[in-house]
C-alpha cells in the first residue's frame, strides 16, 4: 500500500482547471520529485494534495485512508507535513517559537522532536532565540522544514525548497532532505532544479499542461533524451 | 374632506417625502460604497453640515445664534452641498491612500467632532436647543398642497440625482471607478490615478449627503442634535443601501423605500403596545434593523436589486 | 511645587486612569485586527455591556463593583465569543470591510438590547464622595483611580505573559504574523479566533466597568469612547497590542492635560472637547505615520 496515492485529480482556482487529471503516488521511505515547465501545475498539484484547493474530481488517500477534501489541520494530524514555497516562516517569531508552532497539535513530544530537528540543522540551535525574519534564505528554509517536522510526519511535502538559493546552499538543503528521508520519512518535492532533484530522488513525475507526461525511476527519467531536452535544460 | 382620509393622505405624503430624502442619502452613499468601495461611517456628520448650513442661511434672524440670514431655501442648497464637500475633501485626502478601515475610523471621528461642535457651540447653532425656524419651500400653499409640492420637489431632486448617477455608472469615469474598486493594483497598473478617482467619489457622495441633510432640515423645519443621531442617519442609510443592493442606483432607492416602510410601519405597530413598552419601542426597532442588517449581509449580500454585471461585448 | 501637585492631582493622575481605560479597550481592537483583519466598530458597545453586567450584580446582589468586575469580564468575554459565532463567523473569507458593516449591525443589536434591559437612565455604581488618598507631600489620588491603575497593570502583565509564554498566546502571534501559514502548520485557527474574542471581550468589559466607575453609566458610554479607542490603536500601530497600551495611555493623558489652563485662566481645551484631542492625534498620525509609533501592519 502506497503512503500517498492520488488518482485523477482535476481542479484549480475559481472556474479555471489547472489540473486535468493528475496521478501521484509516494511509497513509504521514498523520495519522489515532480518536475515540469512553468504553469504545468506542479505546485497546484501539491496544494491539492494538501487540501488547499478543492478538487472537482479525483481521490487522495494517505496510508489507505481517504483524505480527499480534508482540511490542512486534519492532514497535519494524519501525518502530512507541507512547506510552502514562499512565506513559510513566522517572520516576527523566534526560531524556537516557529518550531513550537509546528508542534501545536502535539505539545507532548515537542521537546524531544525539537532536539532531533536541532541535530538535523545545528545552525537553528545557535539561532534559536533570533526572529526567523532575520535569517538568510537557506536558514529560513531550514526553519520551515524543521517546523513541518515537529509533528513527526510520515510524509513531508516541499514546494520548491531551493528556489532562489545559491548552488552551495541548494546542495546543503538537498543533503538535509536526504537525511530526513533516511530517518524514515517519505518525501514529495516540487522542483525547478530538476536535474539536482532527480539526483537525490527515487522516482519522478513530469507534468505538462496539468497532466502526467512521464513517470519513472529517477535514473530512467534522467536517461530519457526527450526529458533531458525539454525539462532538464539539455 | 373626511378627516380620517385627510390624515391618511398626509401620512402617505410624509412617508413619501422621507423616502425621497433617504433615497438621496442612499444615492450619495452608493456613489461612495457602490461605485468606489469606500466605507463612510460618518454619514451623520455630512448630513449635519448640510442641514445646519441650510438652517443658518435660511432661517429668520435670531440673537441666539449665528445667522438668520433669511436666504431663499433653494439658494441654500448648493451652499450646503459645497460645505459638506469642503469637509469631505481633507478627510478623503488623508485617508484614501490607506486601507479602508482607516477611512471608516476617520469618518466616524469627523462626524462625532462635527456633532460635538454643533451641540456645544450655542452661538453657532443654538446648541442642544437647535434651530426650529427653518422655512420649507412651498409652505405658503398651505396643507396639503404645500406638502405635495415639497414632496414633488424632493422626488424631483432624487430623480435628477438618480439619472446623473446612472449616467455616471456607465461613463468611463464610472467604469474606472469600479475597476479601482474591484482590483486596485490592476487599475493603477493601467495608469488610473486611484486616489484622485476615490477622492472624487468620496467628495461628491458627501455633497449629496449634505443635500439630503438640507432637505431634511427644510422638511422638519427644525435641526437639532437629536436629528443628527447616527442611528437615524449613518446606520439607517447603510442598512437601506445593503438591503436594496449596493452598486445599483435603483437598488439604493428601493432599499430606502423598503427600510423606511419597515421603520415607520413598526412605529405604527409599537404604538399599540402597552404604555410601559411604548417608550422602549424605538430600541426594539433599532434591534430589528440591526438583526436585519446582519442577516441580509450573511444570506443575501447582494440585496434586493443586485449590481448588474457588465454587459458582454461579443464578436 | 504646589502648582505641580495640583497639576498632577487634577490632570495628570486622572489622565493616567483614563489612559488605562483606553488601553484596555484599544488592546482588544488591536488584537482583533491582528487576527481577523478588521476594525471592530462594536467594541465600544461590548464595553457598555460589561459595565451594565457589573451594574446588575451591584444593584441586585449588593456586591462591590470591584468584585462584580471579575464576573463582568467573564460575561463580556463569553458574549464576544457568542457575537463572533453568530455574526462574524460567516465572513471569515470575506474582505475585512464587509465585516466592518456587520459590526455596525452588532453595534445596533447590542446597544438596543442594553437599552431594552436596563433602560436609558444615567446610573451610578455607588453614590457619595470619597476623599482622595494622600500619597507623598501634596500629591493625592482618588481611590478609584488607584484601583483602576493597579488592576490595569495586573491585566497588562498577565496579557504580556500570555502572549509571550503560553502556547495559545504564541499561536495568536503566529496567526497575526501569517494566518495562512498558521493553518498549514496545523494550528487550529478557529480556536485562536475564539481566544482572541475571549481576551478582547474580557478586556473591553473591564474597560467599560472602569469607565462607569470613573464617571457614570449610560447606554452610550462605550460608543462615546470609540473615537479615542481608535485613536489609541492607530497611535500604537494597529495590530500591535503593546502599542495599543502605550497609545491608550498617551491619548488618555493628552485628553486630560489638554484641559489644563496652560494659557490664561481658562482650560486650553474645553472639557467638552476632550474627544477632539483624540481626533487631532488620530489625524496627525494618519498624515505623518499611519503605521503608528510601533509600525503596525495595515496600509
Amino acid at each position: 500500500m502506497a503512503l500517498l496515492e492520488a488518482t485523477g485529480m482535476v481542479g484549480g482556482y475559481g472556474g479555471m482547471d489547472i489540473l486535468n487529471g493528475v496521478d501521484i503516488a509516494v511509497e513509504a521511505r521514498e523520495i519522489v520529485v515532480i518536475i515540469g515547465a512553468n504553469g504545468a501545475g506542479k505546485s497546484t498539484a501539491m496544494k491539492a494534495l494538501f487540501g488547499l484547493i478543492n478538487l472537482r474530481a479525483g481521490k487522495v488517500t494517505l496510508n489507505g485512508a481517504d483524505i480527499t477534501g480534508a482540511v490542512p489541520n486534519a492532514l497535519v494530524a494524519h501525518g502530512m507535513g507541507y512547506v510552502p514555497q514562499e512565506r513559510n516562516v513566522f517572520r516576527t517569531m523566534t526560531v524556537r517559537e516557529n518550531l513550537e508552532m509546528g508542534a501545536f497539535l502535539k505539545p507532548g513530544t515537542q521537546a524531544r522532536v525539537m532536539e532531533q530537528v536541532f541535530a538535523l540543522f545545528p545552525v537553528l540551535k545557535e539561532k534559536a532565540a533570533q526572529p526567523a525574519g532575520e535569517l538568510s534564505g537557506g536558514q529560513r528554509q531550514m526553519v520551515a522544514v524543521g517546523r513541518a517536522l515537529m509533528t513527526e510526519p510520515k510524509l513531508l511535502m516541499l514546494d520548491e525548497p531551493t528556489a532562489g538559493l545559491s548552488p552551495l546552499v541548494m546542495e546543503q538543503i538537498f543533503d538535509r532532505i536526504v537525511a530526513v528521508n533516511k530517518a524514515g520519512i517519505g518525501i514529495l518535492l516540487v522542483e525547478q532544479n530538476a536535474r539536482q532533484a532527480l539526483a537525490i530522488a527515487h522516482r519522478g513525475y513530469v507534468l505538462a499542461t496539468g497532466r502526467n507526461r512521464f513517470t519513472g525511476t529517477a535514473e530512467a527519467l534522467l536517461a530519457n533524451p526527450e526529458i533531458g531536452q525539454s525539462f532538464l535544460g539539455g | 374632506m373626511d378627516m380620517q382620509l385627510f390624515g391618511l393622505i398626509m401620512y402617505a405624503i410624509s412617508l413619501a417625502t422621507m423616502f425621497g430624502i433617504y433615497g438621496v442619502l442612499c444615492l450619495g452613499l452608493n456613489l461612495q460604497w457602490g461605485f468606489a468601495g469606500l466605507f463612510n461611517a460618518g454619514i451623520a456628520g455630512f448630513f449635519a453640515v448640510g442641514a445646519y448650513a441650510t438652517a443658518i442661511l435660511t432661517s429668520p434672524e435670531s440673537p441666539n445664534y449665528l445667522g438668520g440670514f433669511g436666504w431663499p431655501p433653494l439658494l441654500a442648497l448648493p451652499i450646503a452641498m459645497l460645505l459638506s464637500g469642503l469637509i469631505a475633501w481633507p478627510v478623503g485626502r488623508i485617508c484614501l491612500g490607506l486601507k479602508g478601515d482607516y477611512l471608516a475610523m476617520a469618518t466616524i471621528g469627523i462626524s462625532e467632532i462635527i456633532r460635538l461642535i454643533l451641540k456645544n457651540e450655542d452661538w453657532l447653532a443654538n446648541g442642544t436647543m437647535g434651530i426650529s425656524t427653518v422655512p420649507r419651500p412651498f409652505e405658503s400653499l398651505g396643507q396639503p398642497w404645500g406638502n405635495v409640492a415639497f414632496l414633488g420637489f424632493v422626488l424631483l431632486v432624487m430623480a435628477i440625482l438618480y439619472l446623473a448617477a446612472e449616467r455616471a455608472w456607465i461613463s468611463p469615469w464610472g467604469r474606472a471607478m469600479r475597476a479601482i474598486r474591484d482590483n486596485e493594483l490592476a487599475a493603477a497598473a493601467i495608469g488610473k490615478d486611484v486616489v484622485r478617482f476615490r477622492l472624487e467619489a468620496f467628495v461628491i457622495g458627501s455633497m449629496v449627503m449634505g443635500l439630503g441633510g438640507a432637505l431634511s432640515a427644510m422638511y422638519f423645519k427644525f435641526i437639532g442634535s437629536s436629528a443628527t443621531e447616527p442611528l437615524l442617519t449613518t446606520f439607517l442609510v447603510w442598512v437601506m443601501l445593503i438591503i436594496g443592493g449596493s452598486g445599483n442606483n435603483r437598488g439604493a432607492m428601493v432599499g430606502a423605500g423598503l427600510v423606511w416602510l419597515i421603520w415607520s410601519g413598526t412605529e405604527l405597530l409599537t404604538n399599540r403596545l402597552p404604555a410601559e413598552w411604548i417608550t422602549r419601542s424605538s430600541y426594539m426597532r433599532a434591534l430589528l434593523i440591526g438583526i436585519l442588517l446582519i442577516v441580509v449581509l450573511q444570506r443575501f449580500a447582494k440585496g434586493v436589486l443586485p449590481e448588474k454585471p457588465p454587459r458582454r461585448i461579443d464578436g | 511645587m504646589e502648582a505641580l501637585a495640583d497639576f498632577c492631582n487634577l490632570y495628570f493622575f486622572p489622565g493616567i486612569a483614563v489612559g488605562c481605560i483606553y488601553a484596555l479597550g484599544a488592546v482588544g481592537i488591536s488584537l482583533i485586527f491582528a487576527i481577523l483583519r478588521f476594525a471592530h466598530f462594536a467594541h465600544g458597545d461590548v464595553m457598555t455591556l460589561g459595565a451594565y453586567l457589573a451594574y446588575s450584580l451591584v444593584a441586585t446582589l449588593g456586591w462591590s463593583v470591584y468584585v462584580a468586575l471579575a464576573l463582568a469580564v467573564l460575561g463580556g468575554a463569553l458574549a464576544s465569543v457568542l457575537i463572533d459565532q453568530m455574526a462574524y463567523k460567516p465572513f471569515r473569507r470575506s474582505p475585512g470591510i464587509i465585516v466592518v458593516i456587520a459590526s455596525f449591525g452588532v453595534m445596533l443589536v447590542v446597544r438596543s438590547l442594553i437599552q431594552l434591559f436596563w433602560g436609558v437612565d444615567v446610573l451610578n455604581y455607588e453614590t457619595g464622595i470619597r476623599m482622595p488618598v494622600p500619597l507623598i507631600g501634596d500629591f493625592r489620588m482618588a481611590q478609584k483611580h488607584i484601583i483602576i491603575i493597579v488592576v490595569s497593570i495586573v491585566i497588562a502583565a498577565s496579557l504580556h505573559w500570555f502572549l509571550s509564554r503560553s502556547r495559545m498566546g504564541k499561536a495568536m502571534r503566529a496567526m497575526s504574523d501569517d494566518a495562512d501559514l498558521a493553518r498549514i502548520s496545523g494550528i487550529d485557527t478557529e480556536r485562536v479566533v475564539r481566544w482572541t474574542w475571549l481576551i478582547g471581550g474580557g478586556l473591553a468589559a473591564a474597560a467599560g466597568v472602569f469607565a462607569g466607575i470613573n464617571s457614570k453609566l449610560h447606554p452610550s458610554v462605550g460608543w462615546d469612547l470609540l473615537l479615542p479607542l481608535f485613536a489609541a490603536a492607530i497611535l500604537g500601530g494597529i495590530g500591535k497590542p503593546y502599542g495599543a497600551i502605550v497609545g491608550g495611555l498617551a491619548i488618555g493623558v493628552a485628553q486630560e492635560v489638554a484641559t489644563y489652563p496652560w494659557i490664561g485662566d481658562l482650560p486650553l481645551v474645553p472639557p467638552a472637547y476632550k474627544n477632539a484631542v483624540a481626533f487631532f492625534v488620530m489625524v496627525c498620525m494618519l498624515i505623518w505615520r499611519p503605521t503608528g509609533i510601533f509600525r503596525g501592519r495595515v496600509l
